[in-house]
């Protein structure tokens, strides 16, 4: 006798209309990917509110920590060279 | 963690939601402000989840194709609602097991308005219309509460439960432009379920226990009392529109105020179906723990048969 599993939990991703990209809508449980598809119609999709579903197994997605938001993101905050407002340019020339 | 740094790290949190940022569930919190989510989030699931039982009731009896399919569909969208809650909750790091066994033993609550019994079809009318538009009120502060995942939620249960209101509001008006025995049925629903209503938006303010850190949280935006008035005047002219009566003698329209005046609610009811003496609270309890009982080899026949296809896979591939 194995030891008994609870329906493991699934992340949810709808495509709300062709020319937009999956979203994340939420999760759910479900023994496996076929039966988390079908879940996902019901509880996310009522109303004509996607044309496609993507499931994933919570599990298998890693996530950055909050807490080091620091080391992660702050790199990008003194490099205000990345962003077009940062070059003077004179304005006759148009269209840059 | 020293006390000092703890005490630093909840100024930082409150600040941060006083600016109205979200909360996310990886965010540092404070233990309390996740123990006080589980409760009111679990709480908000499991009404969805015992809501549906009182409405079930009448799926099979509906009086017409459209009045059923209409009902099915509002019964679906809360089992839909409570699912959407239930995930949000998890995301605290509580199981959906450990949730359910909360419901399951009394430990946990959910809203005692569920705990009354729905004898006619009017009944149908007079939940959608009261007890949806009671939570309509409740629900609508919360699309901006501070935690993400619960903020998320309650918009998409927001969008869902107007249809609700309306259908309800319908039935309504259907049995009051009907025969004297339907207005008189739309009367009585009216008469039982005004009273539950207004308790739904829970205690008075002196009473209410949890309000001065649900709004610092932005759990609670205004005060059960405020909520209440703003119901009762908005729910006024529309039982006037229907053409009967709120069974409240003392209700009246004050000029003064721009507020109806309304008669003492009964405490002690409202306590006694909270404490468990509710003419249903067994029926309901009874009910959801057959269901989770009787369900169980479904639930794990799907697990085995998902094993069993799993590891076909894992044969195949080697």
């Amino acid at each position: 006798m194995t030891e008994k599993r609870n329906w493991p939990l699934w992340e949810i991703f709808v495509r709300s209309k062709n020319g937009l990209e999956h979203r994340h809508f939420g999760s759910l449980h479900a023994a496996d990917a076929e039966m988390a598809l079908e879940n996902a119609r019901d509880v996310y999709t009522r109303r004509n509110e996607g044309v496609s579903i993507w499931v994933v197994e919570s599990k298998h997605i890693t996530a950055s920590n909050p807490e080091q938001n620091g080391e992660m993101f702050e790199p990008a905050q003194d490099k205000v060279y990345r962003h077009p407002t940062f070059y003077d340019l004179p304005d006759e020339v148009k269209h840059m | 963690m020293s006390e000092k740094n703890i005490k630093n790290l909840e100024e930082i949190f409150e600040a941060r939601i006083a600016r109205d940022e979200k909360i996310e569930p990886k965010d540092w919190m404070p233990e309390k402000y996740r123990q006080t989510h589980i409760r009111q989030i679990s709480q908000h699931a499991h009404s969805e989840i015992i809501g549906m039982l009182p409405e079930g009731n009448w799926i099979t009896r509906a009086p017409s194709l459209r009045r059923k399919a209409a009902l099915l569909a509002k019964v679906q969208d809360e089992a839909g609602h409570g699912l959407y809650l239930y995930s949000a909750c998890e995301t605290l790091g509580i199981s959906r097991d450990e949730l359910y066994e909360q419901l399951h033993s009394g430990k946990a609550k959910y809203s005692s308005i569920f705990n009354y019994p729905t004898i006619t079809w009017a009944d149908m009318g007079a939940i959608g219309w009261l007890v949806d538009g009671a939570a309509i009120i409740n629900q609508v502060p919360l699309c901006n509460t501070s935690f993400g995942p619960y903020a998320r939620a309650m918009v998409r249960v927001c969008k869902e439960e107007s249809f609700h209101q309306r259908q309800g509001f319908e039935i309504m008006l259907t049995l009051c432009r009907g025969s004297e025995e339907q207005k008189a049925m739309a009367q009585d629903a009216l008469n039982r379920w005004w009273w539950p209503s207004l308790m739904m938006l829970g205690p008075t303010d002196a009473e209410s226990v949890h309000t001065e850190q649900s709004m610092k949280w932005k759990l609670k935006r205004k005060s059960n009392d405020e909520l209440r008035q703003q119901f009762i005047d908005q729910t006024v002219p529309q039982a006037d529109l229907l053409g009967i009566t709120v069974p409240d003698p003392d209700l009246k329209w004050n000029e003064e105020t721009g507020h109806y005046d309304f008669g003492e609610i009964d405490w002690d009811e409202f306590w006694q179906v909270v404490k468990g003496h509710g003419p249903c609270n067994k029926e309901r309890m009874n009910a959801r723990v057959n269901a989770w009982n009787n369900g169980e080899w479904v639930r794990d026949a799907a697990m085995a048969y998902a094993e069993k296809n799993a590891n076909k896979k894992v044969a195949k591939a080697s």
